[in-house]
């Protein structure tokens, strides 16, 4: 190892290559370096445009639905995006609704980043709920920061088992995630049905819902709101998650395992071990997250614990192009989106559901622009070469 | 005896929509192009074939309808995959989300909160005797649709070109075949079996739609092509097995000696079945070669 | 050297209107010009072979005709007549069959169903009529084929007989075949010459893409020199007498080397690389034992017909640039992935001033003082990754803080290299976004940035433009002056011969020759990498006129494999 120094330094460089601050040199590579940050401008620009043409084809799309169920869109549309953020109340709503979805989100962008698609979100979700309700309804005297401690990290470890058998599957098998997560989210939802039929039901109502869970099991209220320390801590996850990202050696190279695992592997990354440890983080996140809905919200588990959250998951980490900042304002976009639906079902007599077409849509405009903006028809080729020719 | 007949008589009636879905999802696959918008597709044939079916007041006009809705379905993926390119993962994913919410969001206008109607379904042949009691649709699935699409895939020349661009899309475009067409072609198709495969869940068994009428089938189908190995009578037989489970569990659920074990526990077995089938067979299968690869003439 | 020009008087009587004929084809892909109004034409009953070195434009010249790519200029005439081929179905119809180098057939399916895949229609399959032509073109080409074996349990021998077989069903009275014997064996190479005599016999015409000279002496009625996409000679074997060593100074140029522009261009004249005196190599006292920092020994990479890579033994020295010369599919690309670990060797084994790396992978052999440019620039990179992160993704250990990465350093790093390597980029610009030329200088101050005692440099100059070329080649001398050892593999004999001291030339998997720089020109190497004996190679060189008498190909040897 002898030829090895610290300092990175390639050997001697002939001195043509080194020409002075001051010589007339210098002056193309300060222009190449503004063109270069010209070029790097465009290109955010560019995806910018395509957002908003998408967002724009997304309310073209919705505007007849809504105009046929006989609401106005543009009174929808206020709705949905503005009035909830109107009034306390509806700020403190998006926030509650918003929460899950950081969770899902953020599970869903960590494994998809490192190349693994985790498609079973809302198993994973409602397996940590239900680990979460088994502590409490076990030990529901311990005192509150044992309690809630015990039953979050019980619920995540749930969801990473649940993760446990699809991830196992893939990297020693070879068999697709996609079909084993994607089967297991009936089959979580079944054990949560069994759950509530059968020895959780609730004996003094006889529904199909547990009892309450004792007041050491609820989080913490913020602000004298309704909003919970969910949100807290889901925030805290996505803040931590990406810094650890962008500032460790180990986001790095996940984030090439993920681009490129060819690459990676020949840069010499272990690809199949970060692929499980993703996948594995991925399925406690969510788990973790079904365990502060039933904490934080609930305080108890139902049958519809999860409205879609592990498939809306997808969207957010989709749409939030897998990083923090973005799963973090699609989640607040697509809570205040559902928020406002639910007004707007009641106000305008809009089904709810629009919300979720709505959500659907922009998934897909959006995919299809930043997909479409590359495109370069022939005449534009023509022309460029003649540019470039002259 | 009768518990024995009455399993198979079920195996069969909830095979057969996961017949059609399935080999819907098998010509798709093997032209390449993974279509996660199975499970949408289905629900939007349930609903529109219900929704046609009352509309106008015969339940194979309402199937016939439902066919095509689910061709317009896997022409919106053929949009997003071959024209545009989007990820397959994402654009079938996105697109069962918003034909759920678009089938639940007229449902809701049309029957605000009122319970659910009926409409003109089809009945049975034979009636209820055992076995071969079944709807006009079961026969037709196992042995119309399967074997005509089984001959189609090996001994016509259309087969022959949808496997060529699922295997190879460059050879196929060196043979002269349009590789964007035959793609479009089998999601259209494709999507007219998924729609068909959920119209028989309201029109023809149930009469009635309901949220949960489609609850994962979608996804059990694209294991069962896996497991299947992307061939039209394997995956028939997946199919048969997951109804049998199904009507295995119906049958030991209600005799005495199993009455203590909950209820969901046997509607999960049919799922668990699905996923050690995989395990046991699904491993190193060989995908076809241009699975999940989009192709553009370089 | 004379240009033939086909003029009426003196034509044989068979000599009818040529099958195809090609007319100033010209295409460009953007800055660069692929073909340059190309024109020839192939007669019926005649081999019409194309050679030329690697980018010299017959392929992309093959993919216009086949109608796999759109020409700019020019045309195609079929029989006589104009026609407009827009995509390999109009190909096929005008009766043009090509059999390329990754054959397009569908692996699973049967021979029958590969050949009646371009002429079903939709409706129900005539499978005993496929099977009845496929053994009828079979006895064509005088081969035996199993018209229903899969396609993929089939030797590569066997597999471009379907190709053919292919082409034969479709009624092509043009055979196209590219670069037929890159895989075959020699066995294999000579049936298949066989059955290319047999149907020119029967009156189809056949154009033959091939850089192995002998082989297109043996079997060609005329040849045709590409280079730089411009045709330089036509010549008809049956009235002219060719050297070897001719051809390939028309193949890769000689006289061209010591034009002005191309002095003007690089700055360097490429006789004498060590004129300007600034890159002399330094005499590096390696002591009683010199340990050469990267040597080879018994190497071998199995292929499906014959071993791809057979190199028994391979030294580079402290301060020692050795040159990989050859044409492309001789072993080049193999070499250079288990040298850089991406693959394993099926024998072998590689080591490192003395230490085996054999079983070490990428990190193991980057720890051991290797520096790797790969030979595909887009694979070895996550195009979304900065520039800084990229700079250091083979060595993040060394950037690190604790678990953190240390961003200083690593931006202190890409600022350096930046400046440097002059990379036309800011830090944090993702690398995918940048032209060839930069990706290249970037991964090259990675390789680099340990001070490695070995580096492994494939094709690092490909694809760029001559300002990028010359730095790289700056670099690499540099780094030899400063008792690093270079091995570069590279398809640019200019670039071999301008860097090398010693050359060694691959030829179908074997080190054919090893040359040190001062015996070694482009005559000779072009004829070593076209397969021919090195004795025969520097003989021809040096006569300056064609040998009178009996042409040389009859007295060449095959190079023993």
């Amino acid at each position: 190892m002898s030829v090895l120094t610290p300092e990175p330094s390639p050997g001697p460089v002939p001195p043509k290559l080194r020409p002075p601050k001051d010589s007339p040199q210098r002056a193309p590579q300060i222009a190449a370096r503004r063109a270069a940050a010209k070029a790097a401008w465009l290109r955010r620009a560019g995806a910018l445009v395509a957002v908003l043409a998408a967002v724009l084809a997304t309310i073209a799309v919705t505007a007849g639905p809504i105009r046929a169920a006989g609401a106005n869109p543009t009174a929808a549309y206020k709705r949905y995006l503005m009035v909830p953020l109107t009034s306390v109340n509806g700020v403190v709503e998006v926030l509650i609704a918003a929460t899950p979805l950081l969770f899902t989100g953020l599970a869903v962008a960590i494994a998809f980043k490192a190349g693994f698609y985790n498609i079973g979100g809302e198993g994973q979700f409602l397996v940590g709920a239900v680990g979460a309700t088994a502590v409490a309804l076990n030990l529901p005297d311990a005192p509150r920061p044992v309690a809630l401690t015990t039953a979050l990290a019980v619920g995540a470890i749930c969801g990473v088992a649940w993760m446990a058998i699809p991830a196992y599957l893939r990297t020693r098998f070879g068999i697709d995630e996609v079909v084993t997560t994607l089967l297991l989210n009936p089959v979580a939802l079944l054990v949560v049905q069994g759950l509530l039929n059968g020895p959780w039901r609730n004996p003094k109502t006889g529904f199909a819902n547990t009892i309450e869970f004792s007041g050491s099991y609820a989080l913490p209220r913020l602000f004298g709101t309704r909003v919970h320390a969910g949100l807290l801590v889901a925030l805290l996850l996505v803040v931590v998650t990406g810094v650890l990202v962008a500032t460790t050696a180990t986001g790095l190279r996940l984030k090439a395992v993920g681009q490129a695992p060819g690459a990676a592997l020949a840069s010499g990354i272990d690809v199949k071990g970060y692929q499980l440890k993703a996948a594995l983080i991925s399925g406690g996140v969510a788990g973790l997250g079904g365990a502060v809905q039933v904490c934080g919200v609930s305080h108890q588990l139902t049958e519809s614990i999860s409205h879609n959250y592990g498939y809306t998951g997808i969207v957010v980490a989709t749409l939030g192009a897998l990083s923090a900042i973005g799963v973090t304002l699609v989640a607040l976009l697509l809570g205040l989106i559902g928020i406002g639906a639910e007004k707007a079902q009641v106000s305008l007599h809009l089904p709810s559901y629009m919300g979720e077409i709505m959500s659907a849509t922009l998934l897909l405009t959006v995919v299809a622009a930043l997909v479409i903006r590359f495109w370069r028809p022939r005449w534009w080729k023509r022309l460029v070469a003649k540019g470039g020719a002259s | 005896m009768t518990q024995t007949l009455a399993v198979l008589t079920m195996m069969l009636t909830v095979a057969t929509p996961l017949v059609f879905a399935g080999l819907g999802e098998v010509i798709t696959e093997r032209s390449g192009v993974l279509n996660l918008g199975i499970e949408g597709t289905m629900y939007l044939g349930a609903f529109v074939g219900f929704l046609a079916s009352g509309a106008l007041h015969s339940a194979w006009w309402g199937i016939l309808v439902a066919m095509l809705a689910g061709a317009a379905a896997g022409a919106l993926m053929g949009l997003l995959t071959v024209t545009v390119g989007v990820n397959q993962h994402v654009a079938g994913i996105g697109t069962t989300l918003l034909l759920v919410a678009a089938c639940n969001f007229v449902s809701r206008l049309k029957s605000s909160g009122g319970a659910s109607e009926q409409v003109p379904k089809l009945s049975k042949l034979f009636g209820s005797t055992a076995v071969i009691g079944q709807y006009p649709l079961t026969y037709l699935a196992l042995f119309v649709v399967a074997p005509v699409i089984w001959w189609v895939l090996r001994s016509t020349g259309m087969g022959l070109k949808l496997r060529a661009v699922g295997e190879s899309p460059e050879a196929a475009d060196a043979a002269g075949v349009s590789v964007p067409l035959t793609r479009y072609l089998a999601l259209t198709v494709g999507g007219a079996f998924m729609g068909l495969g959920g119209a028989f869940l309201t029109v023809a068994m149930l009469g009635s739609f309901s949220l949960d009428i489609v609850s994962g089938r979608g996804w059990v189908c694209i294991a069962l092509v896996i497991f299947g190995r992307w061939k039209v009578w394997p995956t028939v037989g997946g199919a048969l097995l997951f109804g049998f489970a199904e009507g295995l569990e119906k049958q030991l659920a209600i005799t005495t000696t199993f009455a203590s074990v909950p209820n969901e526990l046997w509607l999960a077995l049919p799922y668990i079945v699905v996923v050690a089938a995989l395990i046991i067979w699904g491993r190193g299968v060989r995908y076809p070669g241009a699975y999940l690869k989009a192709y553009k003439r370089a | 050297m004379t240009v033939s020009v086909d003029q009426g008087g003196g034509q044989p009587a068979e000599a009818a209107v040529p099958l195809v004929r090609l007319v100033g084809l010209t295409k460009t892909f953007g800055q660069l010009v692929a073909c340059d109004h190309v024109s020839l034409d192939v007669k019926p009953g005649e081999v019409h072979a194309l050679l030329g070195e690697n980018g010299a434009g017959k392929s992309t010249l093959m993919r216009c005709l086949f109608g796999l790519a759109k020409p700019d200029d020019g045309w195609a005439e079929i029989a006589g007549k104009r026609v407009a081929i827009s995509s390999p179905g109009d190909a096929i119809r005008a009766g043009l069959g090509m059999v390329t180098q990754e054959f397009s057939l569908v692996g699973p399916m049967t021979v029958t169903e590969n050949v009646l895949l371009a002429r079903s229609n939709w409706g129900p399959l005539d499978v005993a009529g496929g099977r009845q032509a496929v053994v009828a073109a079979a006895q064509r080409l005088g081969v035996e084929v199993d018209p229903d074996a899969r396609v993929e349990d089939l030797s590569v021998g066997e597999r471009q007989r379907v190709e053919i077989l292919k082409a034969l069903v479709g009624d092509c009275r043009l055979l196209i075949l590219d670069e037929p014997t890159a895989v075959l064996t020699p066995q294999d190479s000579a049936a298949l010459f066989t059955a290319v005599r047999r149907l020119v016999a029967q009156g189809m015409g056949v154009l033959l893409i091939s850089h192995k000279l002998r082989e297109v002496l043996d079997i060609a009625n005329r040849i045709s020199v590409l280079r730089h996409g411009r045709l330089t000679a036509t010549v008809d074997l049956a009235t002219e007498q060719v050297e070897p060593a001719d051809l390939a100074r028309l193949m890769v140029g000689a006289e061209a080397l010591a034009s002005p522009e191309f002095v003007e261009a690089t700055g360097l004249d490429v006789i004498h690389p060590h004129q300007d005196g600034l890159f002399l190599k330094t005499e590096v006292d390696t002591g009683a034992h010199p340990v050469p920092v990267l040597a080879v020994k018994d190497l071998r990479v199995d292929g499906e017909a014959r071993p791809l890579l057979q190199i028994d033994h391979l030294e580079v020295g402290s301060g020692e640039i050795v040159g990989v010369a050859g044409v492309s599919g001789n072993g080049q690309a193999e070499l250079g992935a288990v040298l850089c670990a991406i693959k394993a060797p099926d024998a072998g084994t590689i080591s490192l001033g003395g230490k085996d790396v054999t079983a070490l992978g990428p990190a193991g052999r980057f720890e051991a003082g290797l520096g790797r440019i790969l030979e595909d620039r887009k694979a070895s990179i996550a195009p979304t990754l900065s520039v800084e992160h990229t700079l250091v993704l083979e060595d993040i250990e060394a950037f690190k803080r604790g678990p953190f990465l240390n961003r200083h350093r690593i931006r202190r790093h890409a600022h350096k290299a930046i400046e440097r390597y002059a990379i036309k980029a800011s830090p944090t610009d993702p690398v995918g976004t940048l032209s060839g030329g930069n990706m290249q200088k970037v991964l090259l101050a990675r390789a680099l940035s340990r001070r490695p005692r070995a580096i492994v440099a494939s094709q690092p100059t490909r694809g760029l433009d001559v300002g990028a070329c010359e730095f790289v080649h700056d670099q690499l001398k540099a780094c030899a002056a400063g008792g690093a050892g270079v091995l570069l593999i590279s398809e640019d004999l200019d670039e071999i011969l301008l860097l090398a001291d010693t050359i060694v030339v691959l030829y179908e998997g074997r080190i054919a020759a090893t040359l040190a720089r001062d015996d070694a020109d482009m005559a000779t190497l072009g004829l070593l990498m076209a397969g021919a004996q090195p004795e025969a190679a520097t003989a021809s060189a040096a006569s300056a006129a064609p040998a009178a008498g009996a042409p040389s190909a009859a007295g060449e040897k095959e190079v023993p494999a």
